[in-house]
């Protein structure tokens, strides 16, 4: 089974050299940790920089200078600032190679649910929706199963959704799965994780290829 | 060329109970602190404000949410306060949740004199309800209004005596794009300085979107989340 730092480790293969790419909030942040050696990959925060660095040295936090997730960051060399218009203008145009973000509920036909649990959370959609609808390539990282033990891999969204058809792939700690017409795909297996352990844990049409391999990590 | 005031004070003597506000900044970065200060100090109350966020509890908008000044948030996004939270589920706060791209471009077609836009942006989720779509290309969109304030606030990092603002970093954010959509735009700025000084090609805001402009002071520039490595 992964951790958290793992599914981040998976997600990070995906990679390729060139790729703009917008992290989302938790898990999806840890993916710039994982950086495969030889890629070069540009992040993208949502809030207005492309170039996104490392946090600062301690002392040397800028407060003009923040992620979407409000934390205090770098610029790196090849760095560019811009409005929120032009941000998700660039999310809206296509251009991010690949966005990764949390989910609380993904369906087997590639729904989401990820900004509102109604009468308990009610945060907001930040640039989710925009990203959602808009990403060519849109991998999830979560758990499989909720803290009460239920599945997040569903048949469909009980959640309101934050957007339709879009989940290409989903990596939680039981496996790595693709979606397709015929649902939920597993392509590889947790280390440890059995196929069997999976289906237990999916509720979604879940399609269970011969042979499917461990991931390597 | 007469936009240059005093302060916070002057600068925002003419709003009033009712108004509706455009305020930069995401999280705690690039608020207008001074005119904030000065709307809590005014005691202006029944505001909507347009702003991505809604401070934290003793910061930015939160300061106006203390004091029950506002009556409508439109915002993308509001999970760091917990007065806000107290005050929408007990019905005194009214909010509407917009995409963060819809709101910034909302406020681009309002600068653009576009009266609306198209985006995929909450097709298929609740933000779709009532909205009228369009399908080009084989693609569904939803049609988002123009925002219409009475005033845009906005804080930039530097200015001159025409209105022409430069932001820094990621502080620049909502701030052109509300510059741009006011109906009165009122900028201020860390420093203040006379025309012919800033260089135009690196201006970010044109001054003829900004009606007001003074020098703040006492920035506090708070940091939400202190990260380092």
């Amino acid at each position: 089974m992964l951790d958290k730092h793992g599914i981040a480790k998976r997600i990070a293969k995906e990679l390729q050299n060139g790729y703009y790419v917008n992290l989302g909030i938790g898990i999806p942040t840890l993916v710039a940790n994982y950086i495969p050696e030889g890629v070069e990959v540009v992040l993208q925060s949502e809030n207005g920089l492309l170039g996104m660095g490392p946090f600062p040295p301690a002392g040397e936090e800028d407060a003009d200078l923040i992620n979407a997730g409000k934390q205090t960051i770098t610029t790196i060399a090849g760095s560019s600032f811009f409005d929120s218009a032009m941000s998700f203008g660039m999310i809206r145009a296509g251009k991010v190679d690949l966005t990764v973000l949390g989910a609380m509920e993904v369906s087997d036909t590639g729904d989401i649910a990820n900004w509102k649990i109604p009468g308990k959370m009610v945060k907001g959609m930040g640039g989710a929706m925009d990203l959602v609808a808009s990403a060519k390539n849109i991998i999830v990282a979560m758990q499989h199963v909720n803290k009460a033990g239920e599945s997040k891999l569903l048949p469909a969204c009980s959640l309101p959704i934050t957007g339709l058809k879009c989940v290409k792939k989903v990596v939680t700690e039981l496996g790595f799965f693709e979606i397709t017409e015929e649902g939920f795909v597993l392509r590889e297996r947790a280390p440890g994780v059995s196929t069997e352990q999976i289906r237990q844990s999916t509720a979604g049409r879940l399609v269970v290829p011969d042979n499917v391999p461990e991931m390597e990590i | 060329m007469q936009k240059v005031v005093a302060d916070a004070t002057t600068a925002i003597h003419d709003i009033q109970d009712g108004a509706t506000l455009m305020l930069g900044g995401f999280g705690l970065c690039g608020i207008p602190e001074n005119c904030i200060s000065a709307l809590v100090s005014k005691g202006v109350k029944q505001l909507t404000c347009i702003s991505n966020n809604a401070g934290v509890d003793d910061f930015g908008i939160g300061l106006m949410l203390q004091q029950k000044q506002v009556k409508k948030m439109i915002s993308s996004y509001v999970g760091e306060n917990a007065e806000f939270e107290r005050q929408l589920l007990s019905g005194e706060l009214e909010v509407e949740l917009i995409p963060q791209g819809t709101l910034a471009t909302r406020c681009m077609a309002a600068g653009y004199g576009m009266p609306a836009i198209f985006t995929p942006a909450g097709v298929g989720t609740e933000v779709a309800i009532g909205k009228e779509t369009r399908v080009f290309n084989g693609k569904e969109y939803l049609m988002e209004y123009a925002f219409e304030a009475d005033f845009a606030i906005v804080k930039a990092w530097k200015g001159d005596t025409h209105g022409n603002l430069i932001f820094r970093a990621t502080s620049r954010n909502f701030n052109p794009l509300m510059a741009m959509a006011g109906k009165v735009t009122i900028a201020e700025v860390e420093e203040l300085v006379p025309a012919g000084t800033l260089n135009p090609n690196e201006i970010h805001t044109p001054g003829i979107y900004v009606h007001r402009i003074f020098q703040g002071t006492h920035y506090e520039k708070r940091i939400e989340q202190r990260t380092t490595r």
